[in-house]
């Protein structure tokens, strides 16, 4: 078992770990829930904190009534739930991400660092293959693939789980705030053409919470 | 900023049960948030379902009934409904005879349509899908989301619908609706931001004295800010814009929109400098529709929409309609 600096052993990644990740996700999402809507009121429609609110509300809820044994289940759950509940473009984006994550972790009752990040690769790419979009478009992924990387790039390099998440975090909050430069070219702020530039995107905002309730998840057992 | 609501979260659903007890015609599904027509499926027809954010009304729900929609699903405030939505409106459309999905052009409606004409495909409905992107004020190119839907919705759900009303086939249906969105311009201005009620305030600052050109319906800002202009040069902007744009070589129909917040007598005053603008510009118009039909809360402004007409579209556009938003011939 892998140990960080700190000597703090790595906890399994099972479907506990998952679930962990599920409660700080919906707390974080709760209280900056009307900073994200106020990011999204500067290049967007003003209610990304509301769907997302809404959206883990009824994720947290379905994962309680419904628990599931596998990290997989949970995360393919999660994603089916966000898909029905949140509307907009973050539902699918965001539902997406987590059911192909959900489905590449399989049933195995816990799994590794490295197919945990895996996953989380194969769902971000289905997040940029659905929104036909990449990197520097001014979106989610300008968090989510800094985050994979630096998760990649920590796990090869012999670090730990709670290392490589802490890094994935570190990594999405500054590929968020580098969106503050740059002009859109996806979603609604794209509408807004040059007037989109000198605003923090929330969509990669949010996607920055979900990677740090994940370093969280790590650091709270 | 005072709203009449009772709380932000049930503003949809407490719409929904005023617009069922305000329309017996209409089977009102609030907790599934779905709008059907009392005698859907009609025997043999071509169901037509759209959906949207809520705030836009009366788009959608309004435009349900003979001639016009099948269903509506509306989804939260400015927010694209779920596939669940649309999936259970196909359903409940269909009579063997296919459904088409009238989307409009945002990058969460259609991820959303997609996923729910996924869903209703492996239950055996035959889908067919129009995205309108009439709104000229987005440049189109692959740098942005494309253009929006706005105004043109109308005319892509009232000349489709009455087709499918006449029993045309799936195809044909599609066909119009894709021959009509391709003849649809729109251009809007902002004179004020509107307020949802979630955040319970105006969406964007704007100075008093200065109006937004080219605004979406979503209370985002537009794409150019000026200092406050007259209707008559608003028309001459908009007017130029959607004619420059579409190239009308024969008659069209107009819209004059209001966005929510703008009284009818400034708009009909609009309207005035919009058939002036029009007629200087040598385009002959054959109907008007002037009124708030597809809004953005309160904002305060107006939307210009020409749409190409021929002979079969004069007729489509002139047969029976009879929807809470509009009627005439029945």
């Amino acid at each position: 078992m892998n140990t960080s600096a700190s000597g703090t052993p790595d906890p399994a990644i099972d479907s506990a770990f998952v679930r962990r990740w599920l409660s700080l996700a919906t707390s974080a999402i709760e209280h900056k829930s009307s900073w994200l809507t106020e990011l999204d009121s500067a290049i967007g429609d003003a209610d990304h904190g509301t769907n997302m609110q809404r959206g883990f509300a009824a994720a947290s809820a379905a994962v309680e009534r419904e628990p599931s044994n596998t990290p997989g289940e949970v995360l393919t759950h999660v994603g089916r739930q966000l898909i029905s509940s949140v509307g907009g473009a973050a539902g699918p984006l965001y539902g997406t991400l987590l059911r192909r994550a959900g489905k590449a972790l399989g049933d195995q009752p816990a799994v590794t660092p490295e197919e945990l990040c895996v996953a989380l690769r194969s769902g971000v790419d289905s997040v940029a293959q659905l929104g036909r979009s990449e990197r520097g478009d001014k979106t989610m992924l300008d968090s989510l693939y800094p985050a994979v990387e630096a998760m990649e790039f920590a796990l090869s390099s012999g670090s730990g789980l709670l290392a490589a998440l802490a890094a994935a975090r570190t990594a999405a909050d500054e590929g968020a705030a580098a969106t503050v430069p740059i002009l859109a070219r996806r979603g609604r702020a794209s509408y807004l053409g040059e007037r989109s530039i000198g605003h923090q995107d929330p969509g990669a905002t949010s996607a920055a919470l979900l990677i740090a309730a994940f370093a969280e998840a790590a650091e709270a057992v | 900023m005072k709203m009449l609501i009772n709380v932000p979260e049930t503003v949809v659903a407490d719409g929904l049960r005023g617009l069922a007890a305000a329309h017996p015609e209409l089977t009102v599904d609030v907790e599934n948030r779905l709008v059907v027509r009392r005698d859907a499926p009609v025997e043999g027809k071509v169901g037509l379902v759209s959906g949207g954010g809520s705030g836009h009304e009366p788009l959608h729900a309004g435009f349900v009934g003979r001639g016009m929609l099948d269903a509506a699903c509306p989804g939260e405030v400015f927010t694209s409904p779920v596939p669940d939505q649309m999936a259970r409106a196909a359903a409940a459309v269909d009579s063997g005879a296919g459904v088409l999905f009238v989307i409009k052009n945002y990058t969460g409606d259609v991820l959303n349509f997609d996923m729910a004409a996924e869903l209703a495909e492996d239950e055996g409905v035959q889908v067919a899908k129009v995205i309108v992107n009439d709104d000229v004020a987005v440049t189109d190119s692959l740098y942005t989301a494309g253009r929006r839907g706005t105004g043109g919705t109308l005319f892509v759900e009232r000349l489709a619908g009455a087709a499918a009303e006449e029993g045309a086939p799936l195809d044909r249906v599609a066909t119009l609706a894709h021959r009509v969105n391709d003849g649809c311009r729109s251009f809007g201005v902002a004179l004020s931001a509107c307020s949802t009620p979630a955040k319970g305030g105006p969406t964007f600052e704007l100075p008093p004295g200065q109006l937004e050109l080219g605004i979406g319906i979503h209370g985002e800002p537009g794409r150019e800010r000026r200092a406050m202009m007259t209707s008559g040069e608003i028309a001459d902007a908009a007017v130029d814009a959607v004619v420059t744009d579409l190239r009308p070589d024969g008659p069209v129909f107009v819209l004059v929109n209001g966005m929510g917040g703008t009284p009818l007598l400034e708009l009909y005053g609009f309207n005035a400098e919009v058939q002036r603008a029009l007629g200087e510009r040598g385009v002959p118009v054959v109907r008007t529709l002037v009124g708030n039909y597809v809004t953005s809360l309160d904002m305060a402004g107006a939307s210009v929409t020409v749409c190409r007409a021929d002979d079969e579209l004069l007729r489509l556009w002139d047969s029976p309609v009879r929807t809470a938003a509009l009627r005439w011939g029945c």
